[in-house]
């Protein structure tokens, strides 16, 4: 295998992402055609925290384990076929230990069925809360903005923290011996920049390509078309859509450093901050670019990103719609009356007071998804009236929407002398959302090593 | 309005709005070309306090980013409600871009 090469001898390392996100989904020419271009790694994330706190809270999946087995099984046979390694980040969708452990046990049962024996890593990037409670006593951990100092409770409300590798505990994995690594929580560029760094590439070009290529084809003009393909050397990098018929454009490139990134001009990685303002995007021909002058500030503290989730309360959901003309007429006034009946009808059916439950009222069709921001007007045609009520556990938050149900069935306007019923989606109109999560954790922790707070295991999992 | 009134949007190549991390959102404004971009970038149009008000956040916690070779304004803020809490109705903050993209822009045609 030629992950043992290293040092700066190699003039180029080439990496190819066939997707944004393992269990998306790409045709099977993306990978026949991102071989072609011949990679010495195939990179590809598996996480985010981007669809919200439930998958780090309660270490489950988004994807379904099918899609997972579908798109790892063509990674897996295409690393085995070309000999080079496989790099999955953030395994699981939250990168918990949990994540890794399913990732792997699907990944071994494909081995199997596929006759390959590909040397695996695990990487858990899952934190005790007692070991950062240490690290927040002696003044190691630090906020990021928004949030403030951070109180040792709240990491011992945490259902799971974990921390964001770098490159590094990658590195350490495929010096090891590994072909393929799958990691816990890492940043969404560690994964692609791993095996550039590991031989020697400089670390400018590195990490922005990392970047760019981070979320498949979105860096392209195509981004339904998945692969993504980039070529790093000594004094840039070169960037391409593995689609023949899709194209990079110096826009394209240059513009992805603006997705999901607060800053367009630098991000930061464990090791130090990539810094773009002096690069240059320019086109080789119609579907190359060419990005030059990328810049990579090392730092001398290493700080670990953690993300933590904690239970926020459980959840019951009941959902209405509403149709009658007078209703719509003036949704403001109506939903508001109703607000008011509804915190009545609960202290008197259930003896609650306003502290012991809360509840979320929307008017799909209205101003749901804005709310005070909506700058539309008009009346609109029908009404999806969502409640949603939280309490400290499912069965309160569910008798608290059973006691509800009565008003949002049959709520007056003011000018009705009358009860109107109201049309239910479903019966029973309540549904349990069990546990709901939130994110509490903003925070980085100065790490003494890039790999200390990760643990490397080779193998399957035991009980996979 | 005038019948003529062009919105951001008309003058855009597209205004998007998603989460970057948890605890903030950014909007991303690609005007469709330079001329444009001179009047959007414009601080008589779009500002601190423009943002402040559309979305109701904290004047000193917005960061803007004008970037002229590429024709885009950035914005970021903190989100104002935490992602995936009882009061977000916009998990991934994908459709927070409509108040910015519905305000008229000067224009002298």
């Amino acid at each position: 295998m030629s992950t043992t090469t290293t040092g700066s001898t190699r003039e180029s390392v080439r990496v190819f992402v066939p997707i944004g996100m393992l269990g998306g989904g790409f045709a099977e020419s993306v990978v026949e055609r991102g071989l072609e271009l011949g990679p010495d790694v195939i990179a590809v994330d598996g996480g985010s925290t981007d669809s919200g706190p439930h998958y780090l809270g309660s270490a489950t999946a988004k994807s379904p384990a099918a899609s997972i087995a579908r798109d790892l099984r063509l990674l897996l046979r295409a690393a085995a076929r070309a000999d080079i390694p496989l790099i999955v980040g953030s395994c699981g969708t939250s990168g918990t230990d949990a994540g890794v452990d399913w990732v792997a046990g699907i990944a071994a049962a494909i081995m199997a069925e596929e006759g390959l024996d590909l040397p695996v890593a695990r990487i858990y990037s899952e934190q005790r809360a007692e070991d950062l409670r240490r690290h927040l006593a002696a003044g190691r951990i630090h906020p990021l903005p928004p949030l403030g100092e951070l109180a040792p409770e709240t990491l011992d409300s945490c259902t799971h923290i974990v921390g964001l590798m770098g490159h590094e505990p990658i590195v350490e994995a495929l010096e090891n011996g590994a072909q393929v690594v799958l990691a816990g929580r890492a940043t969404d560029t560690a994964v692609a920049a791993a095996v550039p760094l590991l031989r020697g590439m400089p670390a400018g070009p590195t990490w922005h390509a990392g970047k760019i290529v981070e979320c498949g084809a979105q860096a392209t003009t195509n981004p339904r078309t998945g692969g993504i393909f980039a070529t790093i050397d000594h004094a840039g990098f070169t960037i391409e859509a593995v689609d023949p018929d899709t194209a990079c454009t110096p826009t394209s490139v240059a513009a992805h450093m603006l997705y999901e990134n607060a800053d367009p001009f630098l991000l930061t990685e464990p090791d130090g901050v990539l810094d773009v303002r002096n690069a240059t995007y320019r086109a080789l021909d119609d579907r190359r670019v060419r990005v030059e002058g990328s810049e990579f500030h090392h730092v001398d503290q290493h700080t670990i990103k953690l993300e933590g989730a904690r239970i926020a309360g459980y959840q019951t959901v009941s959902f209405v719609g509403v149709r009658e003309p007078l209703v719509l007429a003036d949704p403001e006034q109506w939903v508001e009356v109703l607000r008011k009946y509804l915190f009545l009808r609960v202290e008197q059916a259930l003896g609650m007071t306003e502290e012991q439950f809360d509840f979320d009222l929307r008017l799909y069709g209205h101003n749901a998804v804005l709310g005070e921001l909506d700058p539309g007007r008009g009346a609109p045609r029908e009404l999806g009236v969502m409640l949603i009520v939280s309490a400290a556990d499912q069965e309160t938050a569910t008798a608290v929407a059973k006691a509800m149900n009565p008003y949002l069935l049959h709520m007056p306007t003011p000018d009705m002398d009358y009860l109107p019923s109201f049309a239910f989606a479903t019966s029973p109109s309540e549904l349990e959302r069990g546990a709901a999560y939130e994110f509490v954790l903003n925070h980085v922790v100065d790490s003494p090593t890039p790999t200390a707070l990760f643990r490397i295991e080779n193998g399957a999992p035991a009980h996979a | 309005m005038p019948e003529n009134t062009l919105t951001l949007a008309d003058v855009c190549h597209e205004v998007r709005s998603k989460n970057a991390g948890p605890f903030w959102v950014t909007i991303d404004i690609f005007v469709k070309d330079g001329e444009m971009f001179e009047v959007v970038a414009d601080e008589s149009f779009l500002n601190e306090r423009t943002v402040a008000d559309l979305y109701r956040v904290d004047l000193a916690t917005i960061r803007m980013f004008r970037l002229p070779d590429l024709n885009v304004v950035k914005i970021s803020f903190p989100r104002p409600v935490p992602q995936g809490s009882l009061h977000d109705r916009d998990i991934h903050a994908g459709q927070h871009h409509v108040p910015l993209a519905v305000l008229p822009v000067p224009h002298g045609r």
